[in-house]
């Protein structure tokens, strides 16, 4: 692994990254049951150059910012590579939000260069969007048909300088990403990243969960994700090790290419965790009553001697079929981007296979704290990192308080927006919004949140004011989307639902109409935006002066009414 | 040849055999995440059966943001 310390910058580390491990294997790209690609870190070299010569060809200079909206595959790392290595700024962006949004977003973050793949492309062109995001110059289109109208991009593969480029030094505290954590609706909000949070960050991470060469990690979590940027790209390349990437997400192929390509370590959210907990489940559920008798029996004995720290190696021979359905390789499972359920990361420990679990937000690049395994605490999010301070603020009588963060890996702000980063961040600690406290040996629990907002399992954050656009117009006197443990507190970081709350008319009764226009209009947003429950709310909403709505106190308001009582299910 | 309409069943009768739901119970504008009650990952199995049912490779992009059996038929329908 190369000494990050002695880095100023993304680019430099990588740089150098390629030419010290210039013989291995770092990225293999896999469709279906063919192997598209398989690069070793030279391969990728001479790949990026000749696209960064003709960036600074086109005039890209430091600073500039380049946007990438693509799939996971080999092109993303090497565009990325690119940008840092002309001391560009990266705006990674989620390839599955809808065209109308990555303009809007294009627009904000003033890119001049946007990096995409043509199906998605094809997409972006068309939408109405485009005349907004003017600062656009340099669209390049990977893998387009050979007589694709591109619209006015160019293509990826063609684009490229001759002659050497030149490497841009970038200093630590200069911006390296501006990365979204959401807020496509009104306010979006751009968290500004440094070198120098990507580079502590990845020394803290990789204290524990170290990467060597012929590691192997499965890039699931889309790269534009803070994890899958970190562990699926950056820390694996600054350690000489290899990134597997499936150009379909299918549960056949995943499962394959776990063994296939004898893999490491994987990321996944919560969702796709439990799923895979479900099909091993009911394959255990499966076997005869002998065999089953004797698993269950083998799995008590890794308990017990897993009991205080893994045994990896002898987890695998114990169960040895479990393992080597996971290629018989893998190290842990990262899971991230939401809250786990305890009971979901127990059942793997319990197979032998830890789980990764932490906590973290992209204003704090990726994680603040982290399972060390020694001991495994499923019903904790781990200790701090290296590095990381993280103290409860204002906690209540049983220690629960707002979990607040100094540290180099803290943001330097929100694009554009002074007022909402001076909310953020107070006397330099990160107010994270989110209830916690810790254990007597240290560890974070967390309870709920202190935000109007939701994280569904998918790691999607979803901010109410982000959907209420799609019921603009609805025929009521007025309206307004909360998360509902926002207002009606659980203490519990899963299971959070939307609630649409609207008060009606006078003489207004709430018609089967109504609620299937409502209906209607939800299903318009994505599938894990939708509001899940309604409220009809009696009274006049709360207003300030210039008459947008008093949320805080509506909230206050709906508090007193019973929740199960009050929130109809849709 | 098959017709849109012809596709569009074939999907609505695989989804109803594989998420078992009534044969007949669903309709070429239903809301599938809603309809079936399934999540992002059900929906990637069903881009398999539909794979292994029509013969065809569907790019998972090419289903990005589709919520109802008709846009879906149409995808596929283009492939055929």
């Amino acid at each position: 692994m190369l000494d990050l310390s002695k880095y100023q910058s993304i680019g430099a580390a990588l740089k150098d990254a390629l030419d010290q491990f210039a013989a291995e294997t770092c990225l293999i790209e896999s469709d279906r049951e063919r192997e598209k690609e398989r690069l070793t870190y030279r391969d990728f070299q001479e790949r990026a150059h000749p696209l960064a010569k003709a960036l600074q060809d086109k005039g890209f200079q430091a600073g500039d910012r380049a946007a990438i909206i693509m799939t996971n595959q080999s092109k993303w790392l090497i565009s990325a590579y690119v940008v840092f290595f002309c001391g560009g700024v990266l705006v990674p962006l989620d390839y599955k939000l809808t065209p109308d949004e990555q303009w809007q977003l294009l627009k904000h973050s003033s890119s001049s260069v946007l990096i995409t793949e043509y199906p998605i492309w094809r997409q972006l062109a068309t939408s109405g969007g485009r005349s907004s995001a003017t600062s656009l110059t340099t669209i390049l289109v990977t893998e387009a048909p050979p007589n694709a109208d591109l619209a006015g991009a160019r293509r990826w593969e063609e684009f490229r300088g001759s002659g050497a480029p030149i490497f841009v030094p970038r200093a630590r505290k200069d911006t390296a990403t501006i990365v979204y954590s959401s807020g496509t609706g009104g306010r979006p909000k751009g968290c500004v990243m440094t070198h120098e949070n990507y580079l502590e960050q990845c020394v803290a991470l990789t204290s524990l969960y170290p990467f060597t060469p012929g590691m192997r990690y499965l890039s699931i979590l889309p790269t534009n994700h803070a994890i899958d940027f970190m562990v699926g790209f950056f820390g694996p390349f600054i350690c000489g090790a290899a990134v597997v990437h499936l150009r379909t997400l299918r549960p056949e192929y995943v499962r394959d290419a776990f063994a296939k390509y004898k893999i490491t370590y994987v990321s996944l959210v919560p969702l796709v965790l439990k799923n895979l907990q479900k099909g091993l489940q009911a394959r255990f559920d499966a076997l005869s009553p002998g065999k089953r008798k004797v698993f269950n029996a083998l799995v008590a004995i890794n308990k017990a001697l897993t009991k205080n720290r893994p045994h990896l190696a002898l987890s695998r021979r114990l169960l040895k079929q479990v393992h080597d359905a996971f290629g018989g390789e893998l190290r842990a499972i990262i899971v991230g981007g939401a809250f786990s359920e305890p009971q979901t990361l127990q059942f793997f420990y319990d197979l032998g296979i830890p789980v990764a679990n932490g906590y973290g937000l992209t204003e704090t690049v990726v994680a603040v704290t982290v399972n060390d395994l020694k001991p495994f605490r499923a019903d904790t999010v781990g200790k701090p990192l290296p590095g990381m301070e993280v103290r409860i603020v204002n906690a209540d009588q049983e220690g629960i308080g707002e979990v607040s963060v100094r540290s180099k890996t803290v943001m330097s702000g929100y694009l554009n927006d002074p007022e909402l980063t001076a909310e953020a961040i107070v006397n330099g600690w990160f107010m994270t919004g989110d209830l916690g406290r810790f254990d007597p040996s240290g560890h974070l629990q967390l309870f709920g949140r202190k935000k109007n907002m939701i994280v569904t399992e998918e790691g999607k954050n979803i901010y109410p004011e982000d959907i209420e656009s799609v019921f603009e117009s609805l025929p009521v006197k007025e309206f307004c989307v909360f998360a509902a443990n926002y207002v009606w507190p659980q203490r519990s970081m899963v299971g959070e639902q939307l609630v649409l709350v609207f008060h009606l008319e006078p003489g207004q009764t709430f018609s089967g109409e109504l609620r299937a226009d409502i209906s209607a209009r939800n299903s318009r947003l994505l599938n894990y935006k939708r509001i899940h429950g309604i409220v009809v709310f009696e009274e006049d909403f709360p207003r300030t002066a210039s008459l947008k709505i008093k949320r805080n106190v509506l909230a206050e308001r709906l508090a007193q009414l019973d929740r199960a009582a009050a929130v109809l299910p849709l | 040849m098959r017709t849109v309409e012809q596709t569009t069943q074939e999907i609505l009768d695989l989804a109803s055999k594989y998420f078992k739901v009534p044969a007949g119970s669903l309709a070429p504008d239903d809301d599938f995440f809603k309809k079936l009650g399934i999540d992002s990952l059900q929906t990637l199995e069903l881009l398999s059966l539909i794979e292994n049912h029509f013969g065809i490779e569907l790019p998972d992009y090419e289903v990005q943001g589709v919520s109802d059996f008709r846009t879906l038929a149409s995808r596929i329908q283009s492939r055929l």
